[in-house]
């Protein structure tokens, strides 16, 4: 029986679910944006440019399981249709619409996982639209994967593991580092070690890039309220209120990033129901604990995209949403209690994570009114608390009013702090303010190319 | 169950519910309107914003006059402009059927007091030429122009409170029955209403309350499917529709270009509706025909909305002709955006005076009774 | 803005082969490998400016998310900067 199995991205999650569908004689086809597998936290160098760092070099700690990706991804190659360089914009019934080397292409499936990972989760401040405020993402990927730093002297501003993470690698490159602030606090994390201890190694490793950048005498400030990014055309320095005092610390380039929020847009396209993850402070589509999603048949979700787990889940959560699949389809497969047991354990661990570095809610509040919220149209955040004066309590009325999320990005930067700063407004919890709707498609198409043979 | 009562309860919180329980609210009449989900957000909300009296079916002329007075001076109505900007319309042939209709449209409509303008290719050289080779004729109103709905229809919702109204939202209207004097109506949270006079401005959902009264009017859900690009330098300025309606493109100043044509799907219940992507691809295909110089630019957003189709391509407005004290104001057929305004003043003339001097005789309901 | 200092520093990868390309008319440096985002974040301080504001503009996300890092060519073609790889001789376009 040949049943069209489709897998959109080829991170962690998405490997794993093409291994196990091709050991079990399935012939998947692996759909990815980039040229070249690993997704995030393993993305391959430029392809052909001649590399000269290797796997320790790029990803450090995790070279051993970067090798492994890749290792499985060589082994799985020829039995498997991969797609790279294919950019999904749209799902409709069973078809994914999408850009081929900029052309329309369509795609169908019976049977979809989706693998979409996460971008950073941002909480705005005064300034970060300059140039040289950079995501926390953004900063690795300048360095991992250009060679680059993102600015001479960098301050890395935010909370989640992220942060000391990139902070580290910077300062093992040899980049100055100007601070590390977050807005947890340091000792929040400390009280939040026993939850971390379910998963030893990951908190042994969050300790390591501390005690890097303290071996460096790295300013680390803790329970930072972020003041302002200054600069005119480009980043001279961050403000930040911390130790009842404002410091000023002197660089060139910020990274940004408050934890990671999933990028589900293809997950709502293809009709997956969304439910509000009190832990996580996000809107994550409902699924049960192998990836199915709830409410649609046929569609599954593994890794980060449908919610923050981690790479290392990520990897189990695609074998997951492989399993359901062959289970779907009538296979007779190993069960996943091992597996889903090892989640169950993580998962204690990413809680405890979470309530020790949250996302800054609280900051919405206290925002200057003249705060751009959304980079793409340019809404403060007085408009959008204006909206909310006038009446409007739902995020997409707000959106219909000011245009908050009508850009380019679609809400990806702006919407969870767009909803925070409304909620905060109203007196309201965040999610009863609502989520901005996905709508097709999911990144900027070219006319032409959407055209098509239409044209 | 107790109910409450009013002079008049309007059915539909879209721009033509609202519009008339502003004009009524303004005449001193106590208004309760019931909408279902939240005021202006359904096809007065998402349409594609524009404003023209151009290419319309001749008994809906004198209303779209009516209407246009109005939207020159809506800031004094609602509080807003809601970005209504006088930018033109052009009607585009594509061959010479089109131009026949074009200037038979154009003979038509003088009688009845609007002028519009014939414009030959050489013309459209002069003055729009950015128009595709594909464009072979045109025809212009200079009185026509665009809004945005989204700012619009809320306003109208708000202007209606502000003048007295009391506008419900969240409550489905599940039941309605008249007893000789009185329109009884309940909604789904067990709420009544009774008042002497009903309006049934429930869009595309209109039918089932028209068909409580004995009044049988084929109503087909239309699913107009619209897009916008990315902000672009501003160029293109009239609004441009196409004979044959399969695209409608319009640049706003803040330089996003907007366009549609073709339909999406409603779900069962056409409550909720989406896009379907092979409709994108040939309005995009079609804009790209008709204005060369977007095809470059990245579309990053599709929707759609759901209307009611008549069977002959008008609105059904004006009095039952079963009940007295009932009127209706549904069926746009995706152009109600300009005539709402217009509709909701001669409503509300129709129910306090009696009579209007806007003739609307040609869009009785009486039309579209029987008619699959 | 016009001669601003670069942004980037090159830390590491130095010993790629050398990509002609050109930013708004002018001949600059790019090895293979760079993004169109990192070859003019190396050169200059900013990639593009703002609609609405006429702010500058250097992307943020690097990863294809945010969509501030949007660029043309001289035939007009738009595309991300951050997702783009340069090519021996690409014009660029930063400002329409």
């Amino acid at each position: 029986m040949t049943a069209g199995i489709v897998i959109v991205g080829a991170g962690p999650a998405g490997i794993r679910a093409a291994e196990r569908l091709i050991d079990h004689g399935r012939a998947p086809i692996l759909i990815d944006e980039a040229p070249r597998i690993g997704g995030r936290i393993y993305q391959q160098p430029p392809a052909d440019a001649g590399s000269r760092r290797d796997a320790e070099a790029l990803y450090s700690t995790e070279a051993a399981k970067a090798r492994d990706l890749v290792t499985t991804f060589e082994r799985i190659k020829a039995r498997l249709d991969y797609r790279p360089g294919t950019t999904v914009f749209e799902i409709s019934d069973n078809r994914l619409i999408a850009l081929v080397d900029g052309r329309r292409a369509e795609i169908g499936f019976d049977r979809l996982i989706l693998a979409t990972g996460a971008m950073d989760r941002i909480m705005p401040l005064p300034g970060w639209t300059l140039p040289g405020v950079f995501s926390l993402g953004g900063a690795q990927i300048a360095l991992k994967h250009q060679g680059c730093a993102i600015g001479r002297r960098v301050a890395f501003l935010g909370s989640g593991p992220l942060l000391t993470l990139a902070a580290s690698q910077y300062a093992k490159a040899g980049i100055e580092v100007a601070a590390v602030v977050t807005t947890s606090s340091w000792s929040g994390l400390a009280l939040n070690a026993i939850g971390m201890a379910v998963q030893l190694d990951t908190a042994a490793k969050g300790i390591s890039h501390i005690a890097t950048l303290l071996a460096r005498r790295v300013p680390m400030i803790g329970r930072a309220c972020p003041s302002q990014i200054l600069g005119t055309n480009r980043v001279i320095g961050l403000d930040v209120l911390a130790g009842g005092r404002m410091q000023r610390i002197d660089c060139d380039a910020v990274a940004l990033g408050y934890g990671l929020r999933s990028e589900s847009q293809l997950a709502e396209l293809a009709g997956a129901r969304f439910a509000f993850d009190r832990e996580q402070n996000q809107w994550l589509p409902e699924t049960d604990d192998h990836g199915r999603a709830v409410g649609r048949e046929g569609l599954y979700l593994a890794g980060d995209g449908a919610g923050i787990q981690g790479a290392d889940a990520a990897e189990l959560r695609g074998k997951l949403a492989a399993n359901a699949v062959l289970l779907d389809l009538g296979n007779a497969i190993q069960d996943s209690a091992r597996e889903l047991g090892v989640l169950r354990r993580w998962r204690r661990f990413r809680i405890a994570l979470d309530r020790a570095m949250p996302f800054p809610s609280g900051l919405a509040k206290s925002l200057p009114d003249a705060t751009i919220l959304c980079r793409c149209e340019n809404v403060t955040a007085g408009e959008v608390r204006a909206a909310a004066d006038q009446g409007l309590k739902e995020i997409n009325r707000v959106k219909a009013a000011t245009r908050l999320g009508m850009g380019r990005c679609q809400g990806r930067v702006c919407g969870a702090a767009g909803a925070e700063v409304l909620a905060a407004r109203l007196g309201l919890s965040v999610d009863s303010v609502g989520r901005l709707r996905a709508q097709p498609p999911v990144k900027p198409v070219p006319i032409d190319a959407l055209a098509g043979e239409a044209s | 169950m107790s109910e409450t009562g009013a002079d008049v309860i309007v059915i539909g919180g879209g721009i033509v519910g609202c519009s008339t329980a502003l004009h009524l609210a303004k005449a001193g009449r106590s208004v309760i309107l019931l909408e279902r989900d939240q005021a202006g957000i359904r096809a007065s909300g998402v349409n594609f914003g524009g404003v023209r009296q151009h290419g319309r079916a001749l008994a809906e002329i004198p209303l779209s006059f009516r209407s246009r007075a109005i939207w020159a001076d809506l800031d004094k109505l609602i509080g807003t402009d809601g970005e209504f900007a006088v930018t033109g319309h052009l009607r585009l042939a594509r061959k010479e059927a089109d131009v026949t209709l074009l200037l038979q449209h154009l003979q038509a409509v003088a009688e009845y007091g609007l002028q519009l303008e014939f414009l030959d290719r050489a013309n459209i050289d002069r003055r729009f030429p950015w128009l595709g080779p594909s464009v072979i004729a045109a025809t212009h109103c200079p009185s026509d122009g665009q809004a945005n709905p989204r700012l619009i229809s809320p306003a109208f919702a708000a202007a209606a409170r502000k003048a007295g109204a009391t506008l419900v939202e969240g409550v489905e209207v599940v039941e309605g029955t008249h007893d000789g004097a009185s329109f009884h109506v309940s909604t789904r949270d067990r709420r009544g209403f009774a008042a002497p006079v009903l309006v049934n401005a429930a869009g595309a959902w209109a039918s089932a309350i028209a068909g409580w009264f004995g009044e049988h009017v084929a109503l087909k859900p239309e699913v107009p499917q619209v897009m916008v690009t990315e902000p672009a330098p501003y160029r293109f300025q009239p609004v441009l529709g196409v004979v044959g309606g399969d695209l409608y493109f319009r640049q706003i100043p803040r330089g996003n270009v907007i366009f549609g044509g073709g339909e999406g799907r409603a779900e069962p219940g056409h409550k909720r509706s989406r896009p379907l992507p092979e409709i994108s691809a040939r309005a995009a295909a079609e804009a790209c025909r008709i204005v060369p110089e977007i095809r470059n630019l990245a579309i990053i957003r599709t929707w759609t909305g759901v209307d009611g189709d008549t069977a002959d391509g008008s609105p059904a407005i004006g009095p039952s002709t079963t009940t007295p004290g009932l009127f209706h104001a549904f069926g746009f057929c995706g152009h109600g955006f300009q005539l709402g305004p217009g509709t909701g003043a001669v409503l509300a003339e129709l129910i306090v005076q009696g009579t209007s001097d806007t003739d609307i005789h040609g869009l009785g309901i009486a039309r579209l009774l029987g008619r699959g | 803005m016009a001669g601003s200092e670069a942004q980037f520093r090159r830390i590491a990868e130095e010993g790629r082969r050398r990509i002609g390309i050109t930013l708004d008319g002018v001949a600059i440096d790019a090895l293979e490998g760079d993004t169109v985002l990192t070859a003019i974040l190396l050169t200059r301080g900013h990639l593009r400016v703002a609609e609405f504001t006429e702010a500058p503009r250097a992307g943020f996300c690097l990863m294809g998310a945010c969509q501030d890092c949007w660029v043309a060519d001289t035939e007009g073609h738009r595309f991300r900067a951050c997702t783009t790889y340069v090519r021996d001789g690409m014009a660029i376009v930063t400002r329409t």
